[in-house]
């Protein structure tokens, strides 16, 4: 009975060592090597010398990274606020009125099955004033519908949140809708005998049920605004200026356009506390939601 | 004090015709918005740069032509087949791995070993990839493999092994565990009882697993950028550039015909998995 047993813990090793060896290299690894290589001067290589919190105080000083940062703030809270709001409200009008669930379903989750790179195409081109969506409004005599706002310092930022939101919407729809599905349906017919408007039973009695799932959705959001690369690539590149550069590509190019891996390491190792600290947040709160 | 409150019952009177219909309308609105940008792509990638001008942007083409697709197709063809080098394997081997490692996780004996692994790769699955971009780069050319095909797949299979391991662990514990005592009943080793009883039965959630990977793989633009070289940019970073690459007016029909050709595959994959997709995004949206 020995030797089957041991063959069994040698096989399980054996199943685990790949995954085992990525994490250890590739995961705590690479992650340790950046960190600690944000502590050095290092340049195009990785063969500087330790400097201490340099690289973190010319990080602070560097007008594009403060500039990023600011823009992030704008995006996320743009970003979340409408894929939130859009989200929520398309599970719940599915939820009590909708036949044919699975149409519009697929209707208003399709945008997460595309590449960012197509939404940011497809939205530039939507966001063009004169020859996008705003040239037939334009038609229609609507004022304000000349605004340029991809050229726009100031707007540029919200129209990238637009096309983000669009994309996520329906993940919102999707998390929401699933838990608002569990809530035992005989709570309407209780609300409508007393009277109840039905916004009202959503409000008050079922959306702080489903509050798990959307703390879920929220921070799954947070995560993709604090990654969102791609979309800026394909929609401004970051203009008009530096009014749509943000923290993820800030490292990108200083890593592989101005070959200055310290300081790319610095900014990469404050975007990784920052989500940690997301993290701990979000976690603490669903917990807190759970009891 | 009376165990119910009292509840004035108001009777129950049919809302009127047009708040009934509020919430239908509310959806095709919504419905409408949301295919816009689809409708747009298609419409344009039909028209010439003329019509573009002139017309609505909303309008159906009054003349298609084919003529910016042909130019799609034939500039995005070597992205075609990249993409499609990168993905099938990267799919194949993540959906595997994720596998494998998931059920050693889950009927292994090494319990304590087996948590610690599975929250440090529900950690990664947060982590900003691009904290893992310099020492990769580095490590792949060491290894010969920077800007090749089998790199691009080998990056694709370590940053998905969170996800898929997560979602297939979480399959495998709601196994019933009658189902590997019975195999063990019938001398059925570690490796015997995962191919011919665990995986046999797994299917579904391995279809949904590669179906996750799939558009994730198809539609990922910042490993394909960093890690592929000139001959083996997948068609994301391929379409990036013919946009990039254009001076003066923009030709929109070309850009849509190149995005809608770029979207096809992973599109047309969501709107026949239908439910099985929404299934992996919520389990893996739930336990991540």
């Amino acid at each position: 009975m020995q030797r089957p047993a041991l063959r069994d813990r040698l096989t399980e090793c054996l199943f685990m060592t790949p995954a085992v060896a990525l994490t250890l290299i590739v995961f705590v690894g690479t992650m340790v090597w950046t960190v600690s290589l944000s502590f050095t001067s290092s340049r195009a290589l990785p063969i500087g010398h330790w400097v201490g919190g340099t690289q973190y105080v010319r990080l602070w000083h560097n007008a594009r990274w403060i500039a990023s940062v600011e823009n992030l703030a704008a995006y996320v809270l743009a970003y979340t606020l409408l894929s939130l709001v859009v989200g929520v409200a398309l599970a719940v009008l599915l939820d009590r009125y909708a036949r044919l669930e699975d149409v519009w379903r697929t209707i208003f989750f399709y945008p997460y099955a595309t590449s960012m790179i197509v939404a940011g195409l497809v939205w530039q081109w939507l966001l063009n004033p004169s020859v996008g969506l705003q040239s037939v409004l334009a038609g229609f005599g609507l004022p304000g519908s000349e605004i340029a706002w991809l050229a726009s310092p100031q707007l540029a930022i919200y129209a990238v949140a637009l096309a983000g939101a669009w994309q996520s919407a329906g993940l919102v729809m999707v998390i929401v809708l699933a838990a608002l599905k569990g809530i035992d349906p005989e709570i309407h017919r209780a609300a409508a005998l007393d009277g109840i408007p039905v916004w009202r039973v959503y409000v008050s009695l079922l959306l702080p049920q489903v509050r798990g799932a959307l703390i879920t959705a929220t921070l799954l959001l947070l995560m993709s605004a604090a990654k969102v690369y791609d979309l800026v690539v394909a929609m401004t590149n970051g203009g008009p200026g530096t009014a749509t550069e943000l923290p993820a590509k800030f490292v990108m190019a200083y890593l592989f356009v101005r070959q200055n891996v310290g300081l790319a390491s610095a900014a990469a190792t404050t975007l990784l506390l920052t989500v940690a600290a997301v993290l701990a947040v979000g976690w603490a709160a669903r917990r807190y939601a759970k009891r | 004090m009376s165990a119910i409150p009292s509840v004035a019952v108001t009777p129950l009177r049919p809302p009127a015709p047009l708040a009934r219909h509020l919430p239908l309308v509310a959806l095709l609105v919504g419905a409408a918005a949301f295919l816009l940008p689809l409708w747009v792509m298609l419409a344009g990638s039909l028209k010439s740069m003329e019509e573009i001008r002139q017309s609505s942007i909303l309008l159906p083409p009054l003349n298609p032509t084919l003529a910016a697709w042909r130019q799609a197709v034939a500039a995005l063809s070597p992205g075609l087949v990249n993409s499609l080098l990168i993905t099938v394997p990267s799919v194949l081997l993540s959906a595997l791995l994720g596998a494998v490692t998931g059920y050693a996780m889950t009927f292994g004996r090494f319990r304590w070993w087996n948590t610690q692994l599975f929250n440090v790769l529900m950690l990664a699955a947060f982590i900003p990839i691009q904290l893992f971009l310099y020492p990769a780069v580095l490590g792949l050319a060491w290894l010969g493999l920077f800007g090749s095909l089998a790199g691009v797949v080998l990056a694709h299979v370590v940053f998905g092994l969170p996800l898929t391991t997560i979602l297939m662990k979480s399959h495998f514990e709601q196994l019933p565990i009658e189902l590997i005592r019975a195999a063990q009943i019938d001398g059925a080793g570690f490796a015997r009882t995962f191919l011919s009883v665990v995986l046999p039965v797994s299917t579904p959630m391995c279809a949904v697993v590669m179906l996750l990977q799939f558009t994730g793989i198809w539609n990922d633009f910042i490993l394909g950028l960093v890690f592929a070289g000139p001959e083996s940019r997948p068609m994301t970073v391929q379409l990036n550039n013919i946009v990039g690459t254009t001076f003066g007016e923009r030709a929109y029909n070309l850009e849509m015909a190149s995005a809608l050709f770029t979207a096809a595959l992973p599109l047309a994959v969501y709107f026949y998995s239908g439910k099985l997709f929404v299934r992996g995004v919520l389990s893996g949206a739930v336990k991540g």
